[in-house]
């Protein structure tokens, strides 16, 4: 891992240049992203839109340390992906980055407040960030936690879920199509809950979706075709 | 947590770790069982060897040492042994094997209770009559033999004389002449026991007496007899043992294995979710192993359980048949063994589990 001087972009925190990744299925080569460049400042709420098939999750996969990029740079919170081995972009999926996603991918066997445990036990953190009971608060699952996934709501899965990604204090906060599998109250609700994050505590969030409702609670909207950005909104 | 995640997993599939750890515990309790059945069988012998009362033993000079040979002394030694220094008694017995595992002692009883102090009689008294016999409680009980009894052995008809305390020379005594009369025997023996007037000399009248007559008896002192009935100083049986133990830890790596690997292909998208977190290769296999630690723990602490009440069964069933003692120092050596195959089912599960590539993992239904 290394530092980025970044004299004069110091509220970047992700930087993608011309980045691209290629799968190989078989004897084909399969193009997923195609040299993506992309700018996205501490404490902004950026959503990433396209059709399936547009390189999005492909995106989502790199920039949390998932997947290794083919080709091109990857800056996160001055750390070059390039350059990291499994070991260490497995490092930073403990402490720079959460993950929500569309399935909530909560650990069916542990309570709500385990499985949040779980994610600082497995960073090697032993206490809660200070501000995280309101956290709870604000995500209303404080009465919850005792509670396993299969007692609890979707919505109540995905805000746990939204607690657990936050709990290692990450630098960004990557969602993954968190309304995908909630009805418009709960989506809402979830949404707003993101933006109220964002704007409450200055946590950077990249969502993706290919909803253009929830889109709309971002700030900026990024618009992706087949593996390329095709316009870089404002929200 | 992580132990809690274990236990919680565990406990979530509870049919599984309820079914793989009892497995486990039917092994353990078998080699348990089979380590008990070994040693209380040879204890036994011990036992009654050493409630002779002799200081030694005389037998034909083949170099077998625990073995029921029928008649292969001469009696003509008797008095030639009486007539050594030191020696109080001498008493001859023919040992005639019975049910495969047990022996039937020809000895002259009078004779006998001079070097033995005599048996302790429960019912009855010593045979007088040549279809006399004699036999101990457990077998008085399991076969719910009273006096007068009469009981079928070697295809002859016993009349049951007496009922004494088990732990002395064998389980079924009948008169010398009778014995050797019914089994062919005439002036033969199987080994001479000999009261000496100063036990601590033994062992200098073990070597005079193998000096004496090498090549036709050899001497042992019961100490030393004893001793030698133990697992260790029977290659066969600890051949056996140690086949049947590795044979034990091979279905423990089985079911293990297919208990971890069904756990694995289950748990696909519940180990992404880890590897998501950030959790490392080995934090996956550390996970599995635990599990597979856990279970043959239970399955161990299960298995005493059962061979505690397999051995109580036994005892009750069958106390003069099969002699089954408890081996609580051989506990631990069983939770080696159910560790030992518990491990090794773990690894290729453990490593399966912590090469999944995480994308395929979070995306497996």
């Amino acid at each position: 891992m290394s530092s980025v001087p970044l004299t004069e972009a110091v509220p970047e925190i992700i930087r993608v240049c011309n980045l691209r990744k290629v799968y190989r299925t078989g004897d084909v080569d399969v193009e997923a992203l195609r040299g993506i460049d992309l700018s996205i400042r501490r404490g902004e709420f950026v959503a990433v839109v396209g059709p399936s098939g547009s390189g999005k999750s492909t995106l989502f996969h790199i920039l949390g340390g998932l997947a290794p990029p083919t080709s091109g740079e990857v800056w996160i919170d001055g750390i070059d992906l390039r350059k990291m081995s499994e070991s260490q972009r497995t490092e930073m999926r403990q402490r720079k980055v959460g993950f929500v996603f569309q399935k909530y991918n909560l650990l069916p066997t542990l309570t709500a407040r385990d499985n949040i445990g779980l994610a600082q036990a497995i960073a090697g953190i032993k206490t809660q960030p200070v501000g995280f009971d309101n956290t709870l608060k604000m995500l209303g699952i404080v009465n919850r936690l005792d509670h396993k996934p299969r007692a609890l709501s979707g919505g109540e899965q995905q805000r746990v879920a939204i607690a657990r990604a936050l709990v290692n204090q990450p630098a960004i906060l990557l969602a993954d199509e968190p309304t995908g599998n909630l009805d418009t109250a709960n989506s809402n609700a979830v949404l707003d809950l993101l933006r109220d994050l964002n704007q409450r505590t200055g946590q950077t969030i990249l969502m993706i979706t290919h909803n253009p409702e929830a889109a709309a609670f971002a700030d900026r909207i990024v618009y992706m075709r087949d593996g390329k950005i095709v316009e870089k909104g404002g929200g | 947590m992580i132990n809690k995640l274990v236990l919680e997993n565990l406990k979530y599939r509870w049919v599984r770790t309820l079914g793989s750890a009892l497995i486990v515990g039917i092994l353990v309790a078998s080699i348990i069982t089979l380590i008990g059945l070994s040693r209380g069988m040879l204890e036994e012998s011990a036992a009654r060897a050493k409630g002779t009362g002799a200081d030694i033993v005389l037998r034909r000079d083949t170099g077998g040492t625990i073995s029921l040979n029928t008649g292969q002394i001469s009696e003509k030694f008797l008095p030639l042994i009486r007539s050594q220094p030191h020696v109080v008694q001498a008493v001859g017995v023919l040992t005639q094997s019975v049910e495969i595992i047990t022996a039937m002692n020809g000895v002259n009883v009078p004779e006998f209770e001079k070097i033995s102090g005599g048996f302790h009689f429960l019912e009855g008294g010593p045979p007088k009559g040549p279809d006399d016999i004699v036999v101990d409680e457990p077998y008085a009980r399991q076969k719910h033999l009273h006096v007068g009894d009469t009981l079928k052995l070697l295809n002859y008809d016993w009349h049951l004389s007496g009922i004494v305390e088990g732990g002395m020379l064998a389980r079924f005594v009948v008169r010398l002449d009778t014995l050797q009369d019914k089994t062919g025997n005439t002036n033969r023996l199987s080994q001479i026991y000999v009261k000496l007037d100063d036990p601590a000399l033994t062992d200098t009248v073990v070597a005079e007496f193998n000096k004496k007559f090498a090549g036709e008896l050899k001497a042992m002192s019961i100490a030393d007899l004893v001793a030698m009935f133990s697992i260790s100083s029977i290659p066969q049986l600890e051949i056996f043992i140690k086949v049947i133990t590795g044979m034990w830890v091979a279905v423990g790596f089985l079911v293990v294995f297919l208990s971890m690997y069904t756990a694995v292909v289950e748990r696909t998208r519940e180990i992404g979710i880890l590897k998501a977190l950030g959790a490392k290769p080995w934090m996956i296999v550390d996970l599995l192993m635990r599990e597979a630690i856990l279970l043959a723990l239970v399955g161990w602490v299960l298995g005493v359980g059962m061979a505690v009440v397999a051995r109580q069964v036994i005892v009750s069933v069958a106390p003069a048949s099969l002699s089954v003692i408890n081996v609580p120092d051989f506990w631990p050596w069983a939770a080696l063994i159910a560790l030992t195959g518990a491990l090794l089912g773990a690894i290729y599960p453990g490593m399966k589990a912590a090469r999944h590539d995480a994308i395929e993992a979070l995306s497996y239904e």
